[in-house]
């Protein structure tokens, strides 16, 4: 089910702010997220990224600033219906079989009690599940409990799904089959809002990404906007004079770290020149390897630039 | 409508009580303990007056009523202990854990979930209280041959007293852990006790002051006065008669010169309502 075009942004939000008692969890979010893209909303602990998303959920009510949610206010009830939301703290009964807790969620969601199993087989076997459906959660491990959660999130076909940090209690093929899912959910114009700290994952399947820190975004954009394009190219080469070194200063700035020469800005066409001059000036050139840029390399940046360490 | 989601959180708390075993643990001990209050009822009121004289029927019966109130007191106080302890916990733990988490962000309101697990534990407590009330008084009947004036009415009392302990526990239970709501609601419970007693201490002996105080009480807290609703029901006019004027028999915890009247049975009902809306009220305010 693809969501009608130019219905305006899934999550809209000014100065979303959260006090509790002296204690500022989101100081102020300003931030736009379109429809139908997997966001990817990054941070240090205690950015307030959890704090955020109840907010968006409407778990608890803002101390300030306002926001909107599939076109809808913040906060409300109806809007709940086409939402799906794995908590960071994921429990659930423990004493109910996995298909149980499904079956109760679809109630609580107002899905047609016709479409009830149908629904929650789906979301089994989605997150595969299917085997230990009918076993009691309580003898789940918990990434078997983090699976069951994202069931639940993908119940009923949502809109939006948020998945605070889906992957904390999963391994390599949990998380593996955690990115399938969202790349599925985004085929289906499904927008995924997913809160995460594992920036590798994140660079994955995110279109679009937003940093955050001490309750303010201090970057957002489309993935590649926020990294930056790839500009740094590292040379291995050895046998350069320090003259020959002060030379090379006309392709910008550099660094060396033993045999290796990092230059920051050299851009693809630059690269033959760059090769050439090294050789010219009596390098010999072991190796060239293009710098992609990271949004690991960005985030440490960007938390260096804010004081973090 | 029977899928609104206050009857689903309604259902899901009497399940949550069958599947762990919690119902089918407490109507084993009660059976139990039914079936030994039966068998020292019928040796106690088999055995001689007088010197080896059989007492009279009116003595038989004294004896008969007057141990079935003590019996009684033991299922008040069984389904008071009982309602504070499946309540206590009944929101908090799933806040803590964070059940509530995932719950709450479907398109219900936190009322729903409060009123729906009042309405699922009070179901259990009504349906407990009916089948082993009827069951120790039916063994009474049959095997001591002895039956309450208003065997119905006084069950009826003691799911009342026993309704407003739970709903007490569930307001402690939107803000307090589980263990703390239960003491604190047993600690009122134990005030509200003996705040009846004053009460009627005051009333026999003429002491005003006593009796405003322990009066009060038992408006803060109307377990007391439903209690003595329980035991009304259970003494024969014999028991009242013999009782009449005598003024320190208004003292005894365990004697009733009258029922509750209507304006308190209505306050009450009204209390149980207020404590409802405020444990909504609490709940509704709480961070998650
Ligand atoms: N219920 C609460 N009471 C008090 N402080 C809280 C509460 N929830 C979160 N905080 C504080 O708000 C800040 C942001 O928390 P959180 O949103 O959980 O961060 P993140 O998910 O980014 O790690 C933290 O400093 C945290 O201690
Ligand atoms: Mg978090």
């Amino acid at each position: 089910m693809r969501p009608p075009q130019n219905l305006g942004p899934a999550i809209e939000t000014t100065e979303l702010a959260k006090r509790y008692g002296n204690q500022t969890a989101l100081a102020g979010l300003t931030m736009s997220v379109p429809r139908g893209e997997v966001f990817g909303f990054l941070g240090p602990n205690g950015a307030g990224k959890t704090t955020a998303i109840k907010l968006l959920v409407g778990l608890i009510r803002p101390s300030a600033g306002q926001g909107t949610l599939l076109g809808e206010p913040l906060g409300d009830r109806e809007t709940r219906r086409r939402i799906g939301y794995l908590p960071e703290l994921f429990r659930y009964q423990e004493w109910l079989t996995a298909r149980e807790v499904l079956v109760l969620h679809s109630e609580l969601a107002g899905i047609p009690s016709v479409m009830r199993a149908r629904e929650s087989d789906s979301a089994l076997d989605t997150v595969g599940l299917v085997r230990r459906a009918d076993d009691r959660v309580g003898t789940y491990s918990k990434g078997m409990q983090q699976r069951l959660g994202l069931a639940v999130a993908l119940l009923g076909q949502p809109e939006l799904v948020f998945l605070d940090e889906p992957t904390s209690a999963l391994d390599p093929v949990g998380r593996h089959d955690v990115r399938e899912v969202i790349r599925s959910l985004k085929q289906r114009g499904t927008t995924v809002f997913l809160n995460s700290h594992l920036l590798t994952e994140v660079e994955q399947v995110c279109d679009r990404v937003a940093v955050i820190d001490r309750g303010r975004v201090i970057a957002i954009g489309a993935l590649d906007e926020v990294v930056g394009s790839a500009s740094g190219v590292r040379v291995r080469v050895n046998g350069l004079t320090t003259v020959a070194e002060e030379q090379l200063r006309t392709h910008g700035g550099f660094t060396v770290e033993q045999d290796w020469y990092t230059f920051q800005a050299v851009s693809d066409e630059e690269v033959p020149a760059l090769v050439a001059n090294l050789v010219r000036l009596g390098g010999q050139v072991h190796a060239v390897e293009r710098q992609t840029g990271s949004l690991e390399s960005r985030f440490l940046e960007l938390m260096e630039a804010t004081g973090h360490s | 409508m029977i899928g609104a989601p206050i009857f689903v959180i309604a259902r899901l708390t009497i399940r949550e009580a069958s599947r762990r075993r919690l119902l089918l643990a407490v109507v084993i001990l009660t059976l139990v303990l039914i079936g030994a209050t039966t068998w020292g009822f019928a040796i106690l009121t088999s055995l001689p007056c007088r010197n080896g004289e059989p007492c009279s029927p009116i003595e038989s019966k004294i004896l008969a009523a007057t141990l079935l109130i003590l019996v009684a007191f033991m299922f008040s106080f069984i389904l008071t202990l009982g309602a504070v302890f499946i309540t206590a916990p009944a929101v908090v733990s799933e806040v803590e854990s964070g059940v509530a988490l995932a719950m709450l962000a479907r398109p219900i309101r936190r009322s729903d979930v409060v009123i729906g697990k009042w309405l699922g534990l009070a179901t259990i407590l009504a349906g407990y209280t009916l089948v082993t009330t009827s069951i120790e008084f039916a063994a009474v009947s049959v095997f001591v041959g002895y039956t309450p004036p208003h065997p119905i009415m006084a069950s009826t009392f003691l799911f009342a007293e026993s309704l407003v302990m739970l709903t007490l526990a569930l307001l402690c239970s939107t803000r307090l852990p589980p263990m703390t709501g239960g003491v604190v609601a047993l600690i009122l419970f134990g005030l509200a006790w003996i705040g009846g007693i004053a009460r009627a201490v005051g009333e026999a002996l003429g002491a005003d002051t006593v009796r405003t105080i322990g009066q009060v009480t038992t408006l803060i807290l109307p377990t007391d006065g439903l209690w003595r609703g329980a035991l009304f029901s259970l003494e024969p006019s014999l028991l009242l008669q013999g009782a009449g004027s005598g003024r320190g028999f208004a003292a005894n915890p365990f004697f009733a010169i009258g029922p509750p009247p209507p304006e308190y049975l209505a306050w009450a009902a009204a209390w149980v309502v207020a404590i409802l809306g405020l444990a909504v009220f609490s709940f509704n305010r709480r961070q998650l």
